[in-house]
C-alpha cells in the first residue's frame, strides 16, 4: 500500500489508515487525518524532511518517519 | 463566584478575548508540577463578580501533552460553571472536532465563533443560528479584534451560568450514540460511577483510554459487556485501529455541520499565508532568510543598540546612583565595610540584574513578535532535522543561537518550547554556547600566547561550545532524558499581524518575571560573592582580597585543577570570580599575576586547557539564578550546573593530556 511519504508535494492520496504508534496516531487523529479524508503534500522541508500536510483545509507538519504510518488509497492524484 | 472557563485550539483568538474581558484584573502563575502557565482573572457582570480561566490552547481531550492533561483535569474536577469554547471561524471543522469532546463533559457550554472579521474578510460566512440549532448551543459569533458581540457572548455565558441548563446532545450517527448509551448505561449501574460525567467516560471507554478504565469503576462481568460493545461497534475494523473509530465518527459529525454551515469562497491555496510561506518556507530560500532574521534580531539585542542601553543602565547605576551613594556615605563618615557592601555588592548586584534588563526586552519583544505572527513555527519546521539528531526540536535553535550572545536571556528563550523535557534540555545546553563575556578571556590568552592563531583559536572555542552541546545532549537524551520524542505534528498557522497590546503585555510579563523571581537570586548571590571577596575567615574586613575566604578557596581548589595544567591558586581564584560574571576572569588574573605574569603562570598548553573549562564550566550566578527559575527547580538548577563543570573539567583534561603529548 502507498504511505504519505511516497507522495511527491503536490500530490493527494486519501487516507486509508493511520498505524504507528498510540501517542503519535491519536494525536494524527486529533489533527484531523482520519479514515477517507484528502491529504495533500503541500511542500519538504528544505533539510528534505518534515513534510507540509495540507488537511481538512489547514496546514500541518508531519516527520517522513511518521507519514510512512499514514497508508493510502487509490492512486495519487494532482487535485 | 461563579467560575467560566475559556477553551478551545491553540491561535484560536481566546487569550486575546480574555485580555479583553479581564483587563490588568488577571494574574499569571503556574499549573501545580508543570511549566504551564495559568492565567486566571476576574471581570465584573453586573454587580457580580466572575472568575475567568483561560485554559491552555488544545486540539483535543486525549491525555497526552500536559496542557491536554491540565484542561482534561481542570473540566473534569473543577466543574466551571460555564465553559466558553472558542472556536477559529477560519478553520472550523477541526475546531468543532474539540468541541464535540467538550459537549461529552456535560457541562452548559456556548460556543464563541472566533476571528469572524477575518471569515468576512476572506469572502466567506457562517450561519451561527443553524449551528446552533443542529448542536443545541447557542453560539455566538465574536471578533476580539473590533469587539463585536463580545458583549453578548459574556451575557449570553452569564444566563447559562444562572441557570445551569444542558439542553444538548451530540448529533453522532446512530450506531456511535447506541454504544455510547449503552456502555454509559453500564457505567450507571454502580451507585459509585454516578457522580461522573458518564458521557465522557463513555467515550473514554470506548476509545480504551487508560486514564479513564482506572477511574471508572466496573466488575468483571460488567467489563466482559464493555468490551463486547466495542467488539460490536467495531465490526471489521481491526483491533489497531479501534481506538481512532470515534474521533473519525466526531470528525464526521464536524463535516457534516461545516457543510451545512459554513461557506467557503476561498481556497486554501490562495490564502496570502500560503504566499508568503512560497517565499519564507522556499527550498533554497528557507534557510538564508531564517538565519538572517536570527542574526538582525542578534545584532539588535547584543549589538550596539542592546549594548548602549545596558551600558546606559549601567552608567546610571554605577556612575549617578552609586555616586550619589557614596557622597552620603562619605558625609555621614561611614565605615569602609559598609562602604562595600552597599555601593560594590548591593548596588553592583542590582546594577548586573537592570543592566540585563534591556536584552531582555528586545529580545522578548523579538521572540513574541516571532511566535504571534506565526513565523516561529516555521521556524520549528525549518530547524527539525538539523536538531533531531540530539532529541530536540526545531525551536530549540533559536535559544541556542542567542546563547552565543549572552546565556541569560537565552535560558529565558527556552519559554518557547512547549515540551517541558526539550525545554529543560536545551536549557541544560545554551550555556555551552560560548557567551559574550568569555571572549575577552580568549582574547587575553590567544594575545599572549597564540598571537598568529589568535582568530583560529577563537573560532575552535566556539566551535567547541557548540560540538560539546551536541554530544552532551546526545548523551543525555539516551540517559536522563530518554523516551520518545514529543510527536512533531504541528499546525503551521496562518500568519498573523501581532496585536502590539498583546505583544507589549508578554514583553512586561517576562521581564517583571525576570527582575522579581530570577533578580532576587542574582542580589543575593552577589552579595554573598562580595561577602566572600572581602572577609577572611575570621569574619574581619580584609583589604587585600589575596587574604580573603575566595582566596583561600582558591588555594584549596588548586590542586584540583593540577592535572589541568594550571594547578595554580591564581587561576583557581579567577575562575571563582568567573562565577560573578565570566568576563571578571579577565581582570581577576590581570590583578593577581600582574603584567606579564601569565607566561610564568600558564604553558601554551595549559592555557589552552584553562581557555576551555572556561567556555564549558557552570554560567556566572546571573544565568545560573534564571535556570533555576525557568526550571522552576533548585536541585535541577544546581544538577546542570555540576554537570557543566564536571565536562568543563573532563574535556579540558583530555585537551591538556593530548596536547602534552604532542
Amino acid at each position: 500500500m502507498r504511505s504519505l511519504d511516497s507522495l511527491q508535494p503536490g500530490e493527494a492520496g486519501i487516507v486509508q489508515m493511520v498505524s504507528g504508534k498510540g501517542a503519535i496516531r491519536r494525536k494524527l487523529v486529533d489533527m484531523g487525518v482520519t479514515r477517507g479524508t484528502v491529504v495533500r503534500v503541500r511542500r519538504v522541508a528544505p533539510l528534505g524532511d518534515p513534510l507540509e500536510v495540507l488537511v481538512r483545509g489547514y496546514s500541518l507538519t508531519v516527520r517522513r518517519g511518521d507519514a510512512r504510518n499514514i497508508f493510502l488509497e487509490g492512486e495519487p492524484s494532482n487535485a | 463566584m461563579r467560575s467560566i472557563a475559556l477553551c478551545g485550539n491553540p491561535n484560536c483568538g481566546k487569550t486575546t478575548l480574555f485580555n479583553l474581558y479581564t483587563g490588568a484584573r488577571q494574574y499569571v502563575g503556574n499549573w501545580a508540577g508543570v511549566t504551564v502557565e495559568k492565567k486566571e482573572g476576574v471581570l465584573s457582570h453586573g454587580d457580580e463578580e466572575i472568575a475567568l480561566m483561560d485554559l491552555p490552547g488544545i486540539y483535543s481531550l486525549a491525555p497526552y501533552s500536559p496542557e491536554e492533561r491540565i484542561t482534561r483535569d481542570y473540566l473534569l474536577q473543577e466543574r466551571p460553571d460555564v465553559v466558553i469554547n472558542v472556536v477559529d471561524g477560519t478553520n472550523l471543522e477541526r475546531n468543532l472536532y474539540l468541541t464535540l469532546q467538550l459537549m461529552e463533559l456535560e457541562l452548559p457550554m456556548v460556543v464563541a465563533v472566533g476571528m469572524i472579521d477575518a471569515v468576512r474578510s476572506q469572502g466567506g460566512e457562517i450561519d451561527c443560528a443553524r449551528l446552533s440549532d443542529m448542536l443545541g448551543i447557542p453560539v455566538v459569533p465574536v471578533s476580539a479584534k473590533t469587539g463585536e458581540n463580545t458583549k453578548k457572548l459574556m451575557d449570553t455565558a452569564y444566563k447559562l451560568a444562572q441557570n445551569r441548563q444542558i439542553g444538548y446532545t451530540i448529533p453522532y450517527d446512530s450506531s456511535t450514540k447506541n454504544a455510547l448509551v449503552l456502555i454509559a448505561a453500564i457505567c450507571a449501574q454502580n451507585e459509585k460511577n454516578r457522580a461522573l460525567p458518564l458521557q465522557f467516560y463513555a467515550s473514554m471507554l470506548l476509545e480504551e483510554d487508560a486514564d479513564a478504565q482506572s477511574r471508572v469503576s466496573l466488575n468483571t462481568g460488567q467489563w466482559e459487556q464493555v468490551s463486547i460493545i466495542q467488539g460490536e461497534y467495531a465490526g471489521k475494523v481491526p483491533a489497531d485501529q479501534r481506538q481512532t473509530m470515534l474521533a473519525a465518527a466526531r470528525y464526521r459529525v464536524a463535516e457534516k455541520l461545516c457543510g451545512r454551515c459554513e461557506r467557503i469562497t476561498q481556497h486554501p491555496d490562495e490564502s496570502i499565508s500560503r504566499r508568503i510561506d512560497d517565499i519564507l518556507l522556499n527550498k533554497y530560500l528557507a534557510i538564508p532568510i531564517f538565519l538572517g532574521i536570527l542574526c538582525f534580531v542578534f545584532l539588535v539585542v547584543f549589538g550596539p543598540a542592546g549594548r548602549h542601553l545596558k551600558d546606559g543602565m549601567e552608567y546610571l547605576l554605577s556612575d549617578v546612583v552609586a555616586g550619589g551613594a557614596r557622597c552620603v556615605l562619605d558625609r555621614l563618615a561611614a565605615p569602609q565595610w559598609i562602604h562595600g557592601l552597599l555601593i560594590d555588592a548591593v548596588l553592583g548586584g542590582v546594577g548586573s540584574v537592570l543592566s540585563f534588563t534591556p536584552q531582555i526586552v528586545l529580545l522578548f519583544a523579538f521572540l513574541s513578535l516571532m511566535e504571534d505572527s506565526g513565523y516561529m513555527a516555521r521556524a520549528a519546521f525549518l530547524m527539525d532535522r538539523l536538531l533531531r539528531a540530539i532529541g530536540l526540536p526545531g525551536k530549540a535553535f533559536i535559544p541556542m543561537f542567542m546563547g552565543v550572545g549572552c546565556t541569560t536571556p537565552a535560558v529565558m528563550a527556552c519559554r518557547t518550547l512547549e515540551n517541558e523535557k526539550d525545554r529543560r534540555l536545551t536549557i541544560m545546553l545554551t550555556p555551552f554556547m560560548s557567551c559574550g563575556a568569555r571572549l575577552p578571556i580568549y582574547a587575553l590568552f590567544c594575545t599572549v600566547f597564540f598571537q598568529q592563531w589568535q582568530g583560529v583559536m577563537i573560532f575552535c572555542m566556539y566551535l567547541l561550545g557548540m560540538l560539546t552541546a551536541v554530544v552532551v545532549g546526545f548523551l543525555l537524551r539516551h540517559t536522563l532524558f530518554r523516551g520518545d520524542d514529543a510527536p512533531f505534528v504541528m499546525e503551521l498557522p496562518p500568519y498573523r499581524l501581532p496585536a502590539l497590546g498583546a505583544l507589549c503585555k508578554h514583553v512586561w510579563e517576562k521581564s517583571k518575571g525576570f527582575l522579581v523571581k530570577a533578580g532576587t537570586l542574582i542580589l543575593l548571590m552577589s552579595v554573598l560573592v562580595w561577602i566572600l571577596q572581602n572577609y577572611n575567615l575570621q569574619l574581619d574586613y580584609v583589604q587585600d582580597s589575596s587574604q580573603s575566604m575566595f582566596a583561600g578557596l582558591g588555594h584549596l581548589l588548586a590542586p584540583v585543577f593540577r592535572p589541568l595544567g594550571f594547578g595554580n591558586w591564581q587561576a583557581a581564584v579567577s575562575i571563582l570570580a568567573g562565577l560573578v560574571a565570566k568576563e571578571t576572569v579577565v581582570s581577576t588574573l590581570t590583578v593577581l599575576c600582574g603584567a606579564g605574569g601569565l607566561e610564568t603562570l600558564f604553558t601554551p598548553a595549559s592555557a589552552v586547557s584553562f581557555m576551555v573549562f572556561c567556555l564549558l564550566y557552570m554560567p556566572c550566578v546571573s544565568a545560573f539564578a534564571c535556570v533555576r527559575r525557568e526550571m522552576n527547580s533548585t536541585l535541577w538548577a544546581v544538577g546542570s550546573a555540576a554537570l557543566q563543570t564536571g565536562v568543563a573539567y573532563l574535556v579540558a583534561l583530555l585537551i591538556y593530556r593530548i596536547l602534552v603529548l604532542l
